[in-house]
């Protein structure tokens, strides 16, 4: 399937896309965050190792792109379920676009609290 | 672009294992896709197949894809979709090729029918005309998309149909939700029942391509988002 085909290239079209992307990215993380959490139970000083191990700039990155995923998402499901359950708008180019500003103001935020 | 000009233009010939032929047309002012297509038949290649009817953007007869997108060509220009004089013009996605650009339809209106989208009388409308408000909710709802005229667009347009064949669409949609806000029609529920299966409105991922490109400004999209609360409402009341 080719993604960028004309017929695709509308906000909308994109709104489903970074939807469906941030949801993947959040399923392929959560089984890691829930081993990472499963540390704390034989004793804690495997899981203190690993979390020294993520204050590396690079890993703390990494975090930030998490956040997007996870606001992305967030902004994302609640734009489907204003479109599916609230009256009909017009202004659905609108609401993709402040979804997509929500994530990246939440992503602005995030990384100037890390740094 | 100038009068003078020539355009290049790719069309597609032959059936799903076709190809591309290219042809040379005098650009001119105000010139549509029609007129292009029209010039090659009558002037280039008396073999190439097409159709069209009215020519002023009422039949619905003569969407194709240009340059990827499906539009009515009688109404788009050349000046709003040649790319350095170059146009591509295919026939609509997801219905089944008969020749060149030339298409079956019958599925789509196939559809109309599987979503029950027709008027069902009632005896009441036997003594008279139905009193129906023009500002009422569901006169307005109604008026929204009553104005589909057929062409196919929001069908080719719609990733849904090319994933999951039996989809309804969003054209039979519409058209499904037009009635169940008639209140002279005497089977709302069988309207919603006929559209709440897994082909259904429930199918639709809101992608609203069929939005994005319907050459009456319509919103299928709307349509089928209505369809969406209708049926839950409906279900939670026992009425499906």
């Amino acid at each position: 399937m080719n993604v960028l085909s004309a017929h695709r290239n509308h906000p909308t079209y994109w709104a489903f896309v970074l939807h469906r992307v941030s949801g993947l990215g959040l399923a392929l993380f959560l089984p890691i965050h829930l081993y990472v959490l499963s540390m704390a139970i034989d004793g804690g000083a495997r899981l203190d190792a690993f979390l020294d191990w993520t204050a590396q700039p690079m890993v703390k990155m990494a975090e930030v792109g998490l956040v997007v995923l996870l606001a992305l998402h967030m902004a994302g499901g609640l734009r489907l379920l204003a479109v599916e359950f609230l009256p009909w708008r017009d202004i659905q180019k609108t609401l993709a676009a402040v979804a997509g500003a929500f994530a990246f103001a939440v992503g602005v935020l995030y990384l100037l609290n890390v740094v | 672009m100038k009068a003078g000009k020539t355009l290049k233009v790719d069309i597609w010939r032959g059936g799903e294992d076709g190809y591309y032929q290219t042809f040379a047309v005098p650009y001119q002012t105000s010139q549509t896709i029609l007129d292009v297509v029209t010039y090659v038949q009558r002037k280039l290649d008396p073999t190439l197949s097409y159709r069209f009817s009215c020519r002023v953007g009422m039949c619905g007869s003569c969407a194709m894809t240009v340059n990827g997108r499906p539009r009515w060509t009688c109404r788009t220009h050349v000046d709003l979709v040649a790319e350095d004089g170059h146009i591509e013009i295919e026939p609509l996605r997801n219905f089944p090729l008969v020749k060149d650009l030339a298409v079956d339809m019958s599925v789509f209106f196939d559809k109309w029918r599987d979503a029950k989208a027709r008027f069902v009388p009632s005896e009441a409308d036997l003594d008279g005309f139905a009193n129906v408000d023009p500002a009422s909710r569901e006169r307005k709802e109604a008026s929204a998309g009553i104005e589909c005229i057929g062409c196919g667009i929001c069908y080719a347009a719609c990733d849904v149909v090319a994933w999951n064949p039996d989809y309804l669409g969003p054209a039979a949609l519409n058209r499904a939700w037009t009635l169940v806000n008639d209140v002279r029609d005497a089977d709302p529920n069988g309207h919603l029942k006929a559209v709440a299966g897994d082909a259904g409105c429930h199918a639709c991922h809101s992608q609203q391509g069929c939005t994005s490109h319907c050459p009456k400004s319509l919103s299928p999209t709307a349509s089928i988002a209505g369809l969406k609360r209708k049926t839950f409402a409906a279900l939670l009341k026992g009425g499906l």
